[in-house]
């Protein structure tokens, strides 16, 4: 039953992760007051980008081509690993944290990899900042699962998010749920590249970051890592919304319906947080990533103090 | 609750600890005033008389109104928004400060304690507000920032006393307060002063003076 239902989870998130993205747009709208573009405009440009071949440098080897698939593959695998609404996800066992955090890291090492296989020079810099700031993420997310893992006593994604719907994360621990939250929340908007870290939609390369790595892929590959993003999206915002409302009210359609909404809830946080703020300066995007470290570390001494 | 106040507490600390900006250095310190005298107000044992309510109040209202108020006057009429050089940068500060909190949770879980105090956060708290004071003080170069620096010190001893102790000390800390308020009363006079003689705050330029 577990294993249906985590089955049908991931078919949803592999149907609806790319209106995540129309949620996060229409907020932005809504701020700016514009209409927004339309609900289902993600799922009509990826459509248009499968419809059309790819083109291919004649400098570039198999990396570049290898590098959409690769990216996409491990998104996907790791969506299989994190639990929907507190339910058991479809492949879990203890430390499955480590493995999803790796393949996050796969898809990006392919996706720098491929963008410094076409030797530009304006992708190489984009593969410079990404690999920069990425890396100094994952002691953050890590250390904020780890910290997890000790108060639930599994190093299981859906061990720890099944038992924080119990009595773990009440008490004493509550507060420090603004830590962790205020970490994970951070590590979201650097791995998607949202606005404090990097603007999605820039056209101005030299302060782009990873549409920058992006610029020479086309059609399907493009529709791959748009797709590929989606995912990401999706799979981070439920590690994110799972601390916020992890389930267990007893009812299956409820806590599938709570969690959607919380999911939903908060790209809309992630739209308002866009449109209230500017991107940082580049220099100081290693001092976001501090508070990230430092939040995810305050939590941890938190919890096992 | 208290765990609540406890953790933005920390937090307010930390942002002293990391921000560039003297206006948000005061604004924090208010905000860590008015926490720690709800803190001291919810961890007295068996409620409170309404002398010590009244005095809670008025501490409250020094703590939270009046000194940030004079640090603002002062801060406008030496017009300076931000430190431009401080001894050590703000992403070292952030990490020195994560070293405090590490090194007060360290000490607070050391330290013998007296029965009837079973949690070691409120120390640990306590701990991290007098250290993030001390280090206002010793690194930062504008004498504003030094000021703050001392009143935050003055809110962890202030916090630190019901963090630990179990009867009543608010009589002791009528003494501490008494004794900030005027200094930091005179400070900002000084501070006035310098500023209208030397046309700067910066304290490593007074070293310079000659008579």
């Amino acid at each position: 039953m577990d294993r249906l239902f985590a089955l049908v989870a991931v078919a949803v998130a592999l149907v609806a992760a790319p209106f995540l993205k129309t949620v996060i747009n229409r907020t932005k709208a809504a701020v700016a007051g514009r209409q927004g573009p339309p609900l289902l405009l993600p799922y009509r440009s990826l459509v248009r980008l499968m419809s059309k071949g790819a083109v291919y440098g004649s400098q570039t080897t198999w990396i570049f081509r290898a590098g959409p698939v690769v990216s996409l593959v491990s998104t996907m695998g790791a969506l299989c690993l994190v639990p929907f609404a507190g339910r058991p996800a479809l492949v879990h066992f203890e430390g499955d944290i480590l493995l999803m955090a790796y393949l996050m890291g796969v898809g990006r090492f392919f996706t720098v990899f491929a963008a410094m296989d076409t030797g530009s020079s304006f992708e190489g810099m984009g593969a410079d900042r990404e690999a920069f700031f990425s890396a100094l993420t994952e002691p953050s997310l890590l250390l904020g699962v780890a910290g997890l893992g000790a108060i639930t006593g599994s190093l299981s994604l859906s061990g720890i998010y099944g038992k924080l719907g119990g009595s773990a994360f009440l008490g004493s621990n509550l507060p420090a749920l603004i830590f962790i939250l205020a970490a994970f929340v951070i590590v979201y908007l650097v791995e998607n590249s949202r606005i404090p870290v990097d603007d999605p939609t820039t056209h101005l390369e030299l302060t782009m970051i990873h549409e920058v790595m992006v610029l020479d892929h086309c059609g399907i590959d493009l529709a791959f890592i748009e797709y590929g993003g989606a995912l990401k999206l999706w799979t981070m915002g439920l590690l994110v919304s799972g601390l916020v409302f992890p389930g267990g009210t007893g009812s299956l359609w409820l806590d599938v319906l709570l969690s959607l909404c919380c999911l939903m809830g908060f790209q809309v946080v992630v739209g308002l947080v866009e449109s209230s703020s500017a991107r940082l300066k580049m220099g100081r995007v290693p001092l976001l990533l501090a508070v990230a470290f430092v939040m995810s570390t305050l939590w941890i001494m938190w919890v096992v103090r | 609750m208290k765990q609540l106040l406890m953790a933005l507490l920390l937090l307010v600390d930390l942002n002293m600890f990391a921000t560039s900006r003297v206006d948000s250095l005061i604004r924090s310190a208010a905000l860590q005033g008015a926490i720690v005298v709800c803190l001291v107000a919810l961890s007295s044992v068996g409620g409170l008389s309404s002398v010590e309510l009244a005095f809670l109040l008025v501490t409250g209202l020094v703590k939270a109104v009046c000194l940030p108020m004079v640090m603002f006057k002062a801060l406008r009429s030496v017009g300076i928004r931000r430190e431009l050089e401080p001894m050590i940068g703000y992403r070292k500060s952030l990490f020195v400060g994560l070293f405090a909190v590490g090194l007060s949770l360290w000490i607070s879980v050391k330290l013998p304690m007296p029965p009837g105090v079973d949690d070691p956060m409120g120390l640990s708290v306590a701990l991290l507000s007098m250290m993030a004071g001390m280090f206002l003080v010793v690194s930062r170069k504008k004498a504003i920032s030094q000021a703050v620096g001392y009143l935050v010190m003055e809110n962890g001893i202030y916090f630190m006393g019901p963090a630990v102790a179990v009867h009543h000390p608010l009589v002791v800390e009528a003494g501490v307060l008494l004794d900030l308020f005027v200094g930091v009363f005179v400070m900002g006079v000084i501070i006035l002063h310098i500023r209208r003689e030397f046309n700067h705050i910066d304290v490593d330029r007074l070293s310079e003076l000659k008579d």
